[in-house]
């Protein structure tokens, strides 16, 4: 409206004076402080009513406290191991660790699976397949309407049903199922395996680096070569090289049936695989509900409008559709991550030794409730800032190229 | 309560008012006083500070510098000075901001019982007395998405007046209603103005400026420009600013 | 709006020439629907397939070589032989005609069963009334706090020439009901005031609180909740005073719903106009007036479909307590699968407590869609 440039109001010479709280009840800002006061005088209270009656019962019980049971010794049996461990020789907190790694280690996998899942069932339940959009619909709503605890125990039993391992199921040659769990080949990992990894990680950066100069080729010039033949080659082929550098080596571990057990190979155990399987189900469903009304939220005009402009259904897609899917996709996805993770701790209920079944033990054997509670909480407290954070940051990633 | 000596017949006086947004200086030195009775129009460009300006007087802001006194009351920090000029200022919004969840009769009788402490009975009458002259006493019983904006905005108004205000602010009260109901909102302030109502007014209908107000002030990048009868100001404007002003607010036209 | 103007249009061509037969009828339908392309033709195909052959395994299991009833044999551990000859074959249903009363009640006194029984009634038709629009008043909190009186004084009994019942022997459904009913009764006023707090700009060490218990609770899992209310709360309470575990439990799950709650209270007093505010102020109202007559009316209207849906979350949560030892539906259920005239046939006894618990969160989830699709079209008219 007007246009000069310098405007008065932006003027620095002015600025707003400090006001001055009066000590009268009729002064909102005192009423406030007062209140303010008021609330934290009665908590403060509560807290040290329950202190001292909290420090009175442990003194009765001759319960220690503090964290030093952490550095003793654990007689805690524990079967899925991450890192080395033995009952009767290692500490508390090596137990714990432990169970941080187990919980980890359900968590990520089972947010991988479920995304998986979720967007194919997502994506199913728009299919203009009349058969295809009713059955995904149905397991939507069929999964979600059941207890996720009451799920992973009926997968429990099922695992747990399978025939003792002399009598075990062969998918294929090599995967046996069996009531002592999914016995898997395992690739005998080696030095080039782990500069395989490393190839493969340089590659990303690589394809990164390749993507950005052929945006800025295209940008300067109007044409370009491709993005993906060398992204392909280069993801692909630079681990291949480096590997076969190091002499190809292609060990499998397979997993061989002896007299009434197994030997070799990788084993999924039936509490391992109960809890990933009912977790992953779940959420998918919850997932597949995102998923589909983050589609469904980008209206038909945006596809019209695109496809108007000459953007071929690819383009479609990327440039227009998902950035808009996305941006109403992740916070709910954030969302059921978060409780993925909080679901894990169901692991209790089945035996899968997680934090908060290892935790519960170690407090049921030292009697130190508080620390052991304490511990589970600033594990889980962890883990959901941790997601929280790194979906901000993606959601923040994605709103920029998104504009 | 802090009574002044300002001329008794001064129903607002605001005194070199200052507000700030962060570090944008959003009102600089506002001074204006109104008289008792007196209908003043406040025009300008959006973002002028006009509307900004009419909300400090019922400390839907806060202003920062300088003085604020209704009908006699300063309005300060003091939550009963606050308590007494809420009771004596009524509101008309841009979006009518009626309650949609209790009905037309509700609307009108909330505040009188809650605050000035009314007898039901008493306040129903007093409503439905004040529906009757903004001309809707029929649709009492519904509720306020069933109205049109025009009547919507016209209960507004009787709501504002059943608390038997001293003064009227009104903040843009046509903005946001089709051509053909604003008709109908201004006929009811005319109405209003014809009974010697203190009515402060943010509008841009220049029409209603001349046929009623007695003063109309112009605003521009929070300060106030110019300010004088309908008739000074729109035959005759003094500052570039105003000229401009009204320029593109008749060719807007 | 859209729907019926399209059949309007519909029917008036229609009248006017008949569409060719190539695009009505069956025929058409699953040309356009099952085989549009040979990429759809392939999935109806393989899916088809895939139906009956699970439908059919499941009917034969389910329905027909399914064993209805065994007849009572002298040694209570044969009573399951016939069901036992059939195992992995057909299902043994006569578990659930055996054990339902158990996994309905628990431990409840079996003459007086009728009462739980009576109670898992009222709560059914305390939601059918709380769904119904035309009760959205000031006197659903009335039937509310009469029903849940109720309730209690029939499960503890002890009046009335009812026998009393202490919550040690109460079981089953009612359980799973009272915790997650009694948990958003409670829950539900405490999440409110948290709301307020949380969006109090000028206390903000009341918002600090609201923020800091909100997203503690929600960081962390329910379980843990339970595992405090189980072993720390005794630790808590001074010496004597010892409360029922059940009744920690349920702390622990308001305090949980609280949290959750809180926030979907929240969204409802953000959706709300800034000019709704604006208007109270201008007319005088004083902060409770204010919002107690303006603010939450039009707020708690507004979050009614979410917290349907966080109702059934909490539906399903309150199943958690079997972790510590509570005797709600799904302990109930366990605990008869565990009985050695019936080991090996819990797979049957887990779908019909998935059966119990999917008919509730089914009808709720219907129900808050419908609410869902009502408000947006009010919204949108």
């Amino acid at each position: 409206m007007s246009a000069t440039t310098s405007d008065p109001r932006l003027a620095p010479t002015r600025q707003a004076p400090k006001q001055r709280m009066q000590l009268s009840w009729t002064d909102p800002r005192f009423r406030n402080l007062v209140w303010q006061a008021l609330v934290l005088a009665i908590i403060v209270a509560v807290i040290w009513y329950l202190v001292g009656n909290t420090r009175h019962n442990l003194e009765a019980r001759h319960i220690a406290t503090g964290f030093g049971f952490l550095e003793s010794t654990s007689g805690i049996p524990i079967g899925e191991q991450m890192i080395p461990y033995t009952s009767g020789a290692s500490t508390y907190l090596r137990a714990l660790t432990e169970g941080v790694l187990n919980t980890l280690k359900v968590a990520i996998v089972g947010v991988i699976l479920s995304t998986i899942l979720g967007t194919i069932i997502g994506v199913g339940r728009l299919s203009p397949n009349w058969l295809l959009a009713k059955i995904t619909a149905v397991y939507v709503e069929v999964i979600r309407d059941i207890p996720v605890l009451l799920q992973l125990l009926f997968w429990y039993v099922l695992l747990q049903g399978l025939p003792a391992p002399k009598a075990s199921i062969r998918l294929g040659s090599a995967v046996f199922l069996s009531n002592r769990g999914i016995k898997v080949p395992l690739l005998v990992w080696e030095d080039a395996h782990t500069w395989a990894l490393v190839a493969f990680a340089v590659a990303i950066v690589l394809t990164f680096l390749w993507r950005r100069r052929v945006h800025r080729q295209r940008d300067l010039t109007g044409t370009a070569p491709k993005v993906w033949p060398v992204a392909l080659a280069l993801l692909i082929g630079l681990p291949v090289i480096v590997w076969a550098i190091f002499g190809a080596p292609l060990t499998i571990d397979m997993p061989q049936l002896h007299g009434f057990n197994f030997s070799g190979g990788g084993t999924i155990t039936p509490e391992y695989g109960a809890l990933t399987l009912g977790l992953v189900i779940y959420t998918s469903a919850f997932i597949a509900e995102i998923v589909r009304s983050g589609i469904q939220a980008v209206a038909q005009g945006q596809w019209e409008a695109s496809q108007a402009l000459g953007l071929h259904r690819g383009q479609t897609l990327n440039l227009v559709v998902l950035p808009q899917a996305l941006r109403v996709i992740i916070p709910p996805m954030t969302s059921e991550y978060l409780s993925l993770a909080k679901n894990s701790s169901l692991a209790v209920a089945i035996g899968y030794q997680d934090i908060v079944s290892i935790a519960s033990t170690i407090l049921n054997q030292t009697g130190q409730a508080i620390e052991g509670i304490a511990i589970i909480m600033l594990v889980y407290l962890t883990i959901s800032l941790s997601i929280s954070l790194f979906m901000n940051w993606y959601n923040a990633h994605i709103a920029l190229v998104g504009r | 309560m802090s009574q002044t000596n300002e001329a008794p017949e001064a129903a607002i006086v605001l005194d070199r008012v200052n507000k700030w947004y962060g570090a944008m200086h959003v009102l600089r030195d506002v001074s204006i006083t109104i008289g008792k009775g007196e209908r003043v129009v406040v025009c300008g460009p959006s973002g002028s500070g006009k509307s900004t300006t009419i909300r400090c007087i019922n400390r839907l802001e806060e202003h920062q510098q300088g003085r604020i006194v209704v009908d006699g009351t300063e309005l300060t920090n003091d939550t009963r000075a606050l308590d007494t000029i809420r009771r004596e200022v009524g509101m008309v919004f841009q979006s009518f901001n009626l309650f949609p969840h209790l009905t037309i009769l509700e609307n009108c009788t909330l505040a009188p019982i809650q605050v000035r402490k009314m007898p039901k009975a008493e306040a129903e009458e007093l409503a439905m007395s004040y529906l009757r002259r903004v001309k809707i006493p029929e649709q009492a019983k519904k509720y306020p998405l069933q109205l049109s904006g025009g009547q919507q905005q016209r209960v507004a108004i009787a709501r504002a007046l059943c608390m038997k205000p001293k003064i009227m602010l009104f903040d843009e009260p046509t903005s946001a209603l089709d051509p053909e109901m604003i008709k109908e909102v201004l006929d009811t302030m005319v109405g209003l103005a014809e009974t010697g109502m203190t009515m402060v007014c943010v509008t841009h209908e220049m029409g209603f400026a001349r046929q009623v107000a007695n003063r109309v002030v112009f605003m521009d990048r929070g300060e106030v420009v110019e300010s004088g009868t309908p008739h000074e100001m729109f035959e005759n404007p003094q500052t570039e600013r105003l000229q401009t002003f009204l320029s593109q607010i008749l060719r807007g036209h | 709006m859209s729907g019926q103007t399209a059949t309007i249009i519909g029917t008036a061509s229609a009248a006017r020439e008949q569409p060719p037969a190539s695009l009505v009828g069956p025929w058409a339908w699953a040309r356009r629907n099952l085989f549009g392309s040979w990429w759809s033709s392939a999935v109806t195909i393989l899916l088809g397939y895939l139906i009956v052959r699970w439908a059919w395994g499941f009917i034969d299991w389910a329905v027909i070589n399914a064993v209805w009833s065994v007849p009572v044999a002298s040694n209570p551990l044969d009573t399951a032989a016939p069901c036992r000859q059939m195992a992995g074959v057909g299902a043994c249903w006569a578990v659930i005609g055996d054990k339902w009363r158990f996994i309905l009640f628990g431990r409840y006194p079996y003459d007086q069963q009728w009462r739980p029984a009576l109670c898992i009634l009222l709560f059914i038709a305390l939601y059918g009334v709380s769904a119904n629009r035309a009760f959205w008043r000031k006197e659903l909190l009335y039937i509310w706090v009469a029903t849940l009186a109720v309730i209690a004084f029939l499960m503890w009994g002890g009046v009335l020439g009812m026998d009393y019942v202490a919550q040690d022997q109460w079981g089953g459904l009612p359980i799973t009901l009272i915790l997650a009913t009694f948990g958003l009764a409670f829950a539900f006023p405490l999440a409110v005031v948290v709301a307020l707090g949380r969006r109090s700009t000028q206390l903000p060490a009341v918002k600090f609180l609201c923020v800091g218990y909100v997203e503690l609770i929600r960081g962390v899992p329910l379980i843990s909740l339970l595992f405090m209310a189980s072993v720390m709360f005794p630790l808590f309470m001074p010496e004597g005073l010892n409360p029922d575990k059940l009744l920690r439990a349920q702390i622990a799950i308001i305090l949980f719903a609280a949290a959750y709650l809180a926030e979907v209270v929240r969204g409802g007093l953000q959706s709300l106009p800034k000019g709704q505010y604006e208007a109270a102020d201008a007319l005088g109202l004083s902060y409770w007036q204010k919002t107690l007559k303006i603010i939450l009316p039009q707020a708690l209207r507004m979050v009614i479909p979410p917290l349907v849906n966080n109702f059934i979350s909490f539906f399903k949560d309150t199943s958690l307590v079997l972790i510590i030892g509570i005797f709600d539906l799904l302990t109930a259920g366990k605990v008869a699968m565990a009985d050695p005239t019936w080991t090996g046939f819990s797979t049957e006894i887990y779908l019909v407590l998935a059966a119990i618990y999917f008919v509730f969160c089914y009808a709720m989830s219907h129900y808050s869609r419908s609410l869902e699709r009502k408000f947006s079209r009010a919204r949108n008219r």
